[in-house]
């Protein structure tokens, strides 16, 4: 082996080390990570009641708060235990249990207006995140039972406690084998 | 072990069918009263249309079908509703609406029932309608409205009635007594249904083992001497009866993975079924009764009865000279998909084949069975007659692994038993495999929901911006103008 060829070696490793760090510094520069996807893919395993218990405005802030590390992934209590446990195995973290301070897991509900009590005063119409809810000023009101996520968000507005929660109708009448322990 | 079969894989079954095929179909006389469930076993309900109170004759509209996949309800004797409530039925989830009738044991028939008199001048679409109106079901065992079928199978083109005598699960014969009592019935039928589905031939399968019907079918179709009308003989094999696995054997193809029979340009309807739209053409009468096997080592003289629908099980069992020993069970359906029923207060209904009333003899064998771990000896999968997995599926289904299930098939599991049937560890497969397609099922809708609530979510916050947006260019344009205004006056004073 001579000496040349071993310079050469050098050389050009040294170069490929240059170009590419050169390329690589450019590019973490540039072009930004795709934070968005991962906050789709959060929000995509998010129940989407846009309930706010997790003290954010719906279902997307609380994934890109949890995309950018600001929440913890157990605060979600209508998605419950399936919830986090999908959001552990995406985000390759630890599943672990509720944080009980953002509240408990409820069965699914409805909300369902007592029409005699009802005064039209429609200001659960805005409240309502996903516009389940049918009625105009002076008019009566009623639930879209079908598209109501059971969020609790029309209770807070509503003067005169006409809405209350139902259990939601099931999904399937079908026989339903119990699940061994 | 198994024979020579034209579908793949499956099992000769020991069949227990002469138990109850050796006498005539009996005729029930009227009941005192029926239990009408307005989910004929569908999962949907037909709504009422009468009140506790009203008098109803024979043939008497009492729920009318607004889902296809319900269908109308009429009364099958004369009397006055006394109840409409939900009781334990032989429906899906075991409960149901139910309209109870007590007869008044006096024979008036609704006026507006008439026969229809020539069949080939109705269009197809009028038939199926009429069909729809006479609540014409499906008898083999599932109940779905003859019209819904009908009207897919002319949308997507069918060219091939099969009608379906291949009776195959063990101890029901109710077909194969009906098609030796009434073949010409079962012809006749076969021709109108032809008609309505806009098939062009029709073939009726016969399993092998019942030489009698099949002589009598033959008989009735040399009568009729219609070259677009045949009979094919099948082999008698466990499910030969099912609707996939019978299309595969008598139009040698295979019904597409999520697909209808139609698809493969084919409808199937059931022998008895036929019958009864002869008995509604011919008669006027719409869907009042059906042929249904009472048997069992729990019953003095197993048989086929004709029975009102409605009739209360109990009703039923008496007419085959009652309770013998102890009975286990009270099965809806044959040992192998049968439906065990909470009472035999329930009413007969038109998916119900076979009230099998089981003792320890019958199906002792599994009763109690523990259940061992799977040893993955793979005699499931060479019985499925569906060319599926099981023991794989077992595991995914224990996991709740949703798209392992669904790569694997599970919703093309026709819910046989096969597996259980030969399961050495006595796994209840097919109840895991039911269980995980409900839960399969209700996983999807609430993705779907999850979906849907945040597009409307979405367009809410959307419309909330806009309308935020344009009370401040409304406010703007208030203000400016006030500030001209202040300008002018401003200007004037000057």
């Amino acid at each position: 082996m001579n000496a040349s060829a071993v310079v050469i070696a050098v050389l050009v490793a040294a170069a490929l080390a240059v170009t590419l760090g050169v390329a690589l510094g450019w590019a973490a520069a540039r072009i930004e990570p795709d934070a968005d996807s991962l906050v789709e893919r959060i929000d995509a395993l998010l129940p989407q009641t846009q309930c706010g218990q997790c003290q954010y405005p719906g279902c997307r802030p609380y994934a890109a708060a949890i995309a950018s590390g600001a929440a913890e992934i157990d605060r979600c209590p209508p998605g419950g235990e399936v919830t986090v446990r999908a959001l552990a195995a995406l985000l390759d973290r630890a599943p672990r249990a509720l944080d009980p301070a953002f509240g408990a897991p409820k069965p699914a509900q409805v909300a369902w207006v007592d029409e005699a009590k009802c005064i039209g005063c429609a200001r659960c119409l805005p409240a309502c995140p996903v516009d389940a809810i049918v009625g105009a000023p002076r008019q009566m009101h009623t639930v879209i039972t079908l598209q109501c996520t059971g969020c609790e968000l029309c209770l807070p507005p509503c003067p005169v406690d006409c809405i209350e929660l139902r259990p939601a109708p099931a999904v399937s009448r079908r026989y339903r084998q119990p699940r061994a322990a | 072990m198994a024979a020579r079969s034209t579908f793949p894989a499956g099992l000769v079954l020991d069949a227990h069918k002469q138990q109850a095929c050796g006498t005539p179909i009996i005729e029930l006389p009227l009941p005192t009263h029926v239990v009408l469930a307005l989910d004929q076993g569908t999962g949907y309900s037909a709504e009422p249309v009468v009140a506790v109170g009203d008098a109803v004759a024979t043939g008497t509209l009492v729920a009318r079908a607004d889902h296809p996949y319900a269908s109308a309800v009429h009364a099958p004797l004369a009397g006055i509703v006394v109840a409409i409530e939900t009781r334990e039925a032989a429906a899906q989830g075991g409960r149901s609406v139910c309209i109870v009738i007590e007869g008044d044991g006096s024979d008036r028939i609704d006026a507006s029932l008439r026969p229809v008199t020539d069949p080939a001048s109705l269009s197809p679409e009028e038939l199926v309608q009429r069909m729809r109106d006479a609540g014409i079901a499906g008898l083999g065992g599932a109940g779905f409205p003859t019209s819904s079928k009908l009207a897919s199978a002319r949308d997507l083109g069918a060219q091939t009635l099969i009608l379906n005598g291949a009776e195959c699960e063990p101890w029901i014969c109710c077909d194969d007594a009906l098609m030796r009592s009434a073949a010409d019935d079962v012809v006749l039928g076969a021709l109108i249904l032809r008609r309505a589905a806009g098939a062009v031939r029709c073939v009726i399968a016969i399993e092998d083992d019942k030489p009698a019907a099949i002589a009598a079918v033959t008989g009735a179709i040399e009568r009729l001497r219609d070259d677009a009308l045949t009979l094919v003989v099948v082999p008698a094999v466990y499910p030969q009866g099912a609707e996939r696995q019978l299309i595969t054997a008598v139009a040698g193809v295979e019904v597409p993975s999520g697909g209808l029979p139609a698809d493969a340009g084919v409808v199937c309807q059931n022998v008895a079924t036929a019958a009864a739209v002869a008995r509604w053409a011919t008669r006027g009468e719409p869907m009042l009764s059906r042929v249904v096997t009472v048997t069992g080592s729990g019953v003095w003289h197993p048989g086929n009865v004709r029975a009102p629908i409605g009739t209360p099980l109990a009703a039923l069992i008496a007419a085959s000279g009652g309770y013998r020993g102890t009975p286990l069970r009270l099965i809806a359906g044959g040992s192998m998909t049968g439906r065990a029923l909470p009472s035999d207060e329930v009413g007969l209904t038109k998916a119900m084949n076979c009230v099998l009333v089981a003792t320890r003899d019958d199906i002792g064998s599994r009763l109690g069975a523990v259940e061992l771990p799977c040893i993955r000896c793979g005699d499931c999968a060479s019985a499925c007659p569906a060319g599926l997995l099981p023991q794989q599926l077992l595991r995914a289904a224990l996991a709740d692994a949703h798209d392992t299930l669904r790569q694997l098939g599970v919703r093309d599991c026709i819910d046989c038993g096969l597996c259980d049937y030969v399961c050495p560890s006595q796994i209840p497969l097919a109840d895991r495999f039911r269980d995980a397609r409900r839960r399969l099922n209700e996983t999807e809708a609430m993705v779907k929901k999850a979906a849907d609530a945040r597009e409307r979510h979405d367009l809410h916050k959307h419309r909330l911006q806009e309308a935020a947006t344009a009370e401040q260019q409304a406010f703007a344009s208030v203000r400016d103008r006030a500030r001209r205004r202040d300008d002018d006056s401003a200007g004037d004073t000057n």
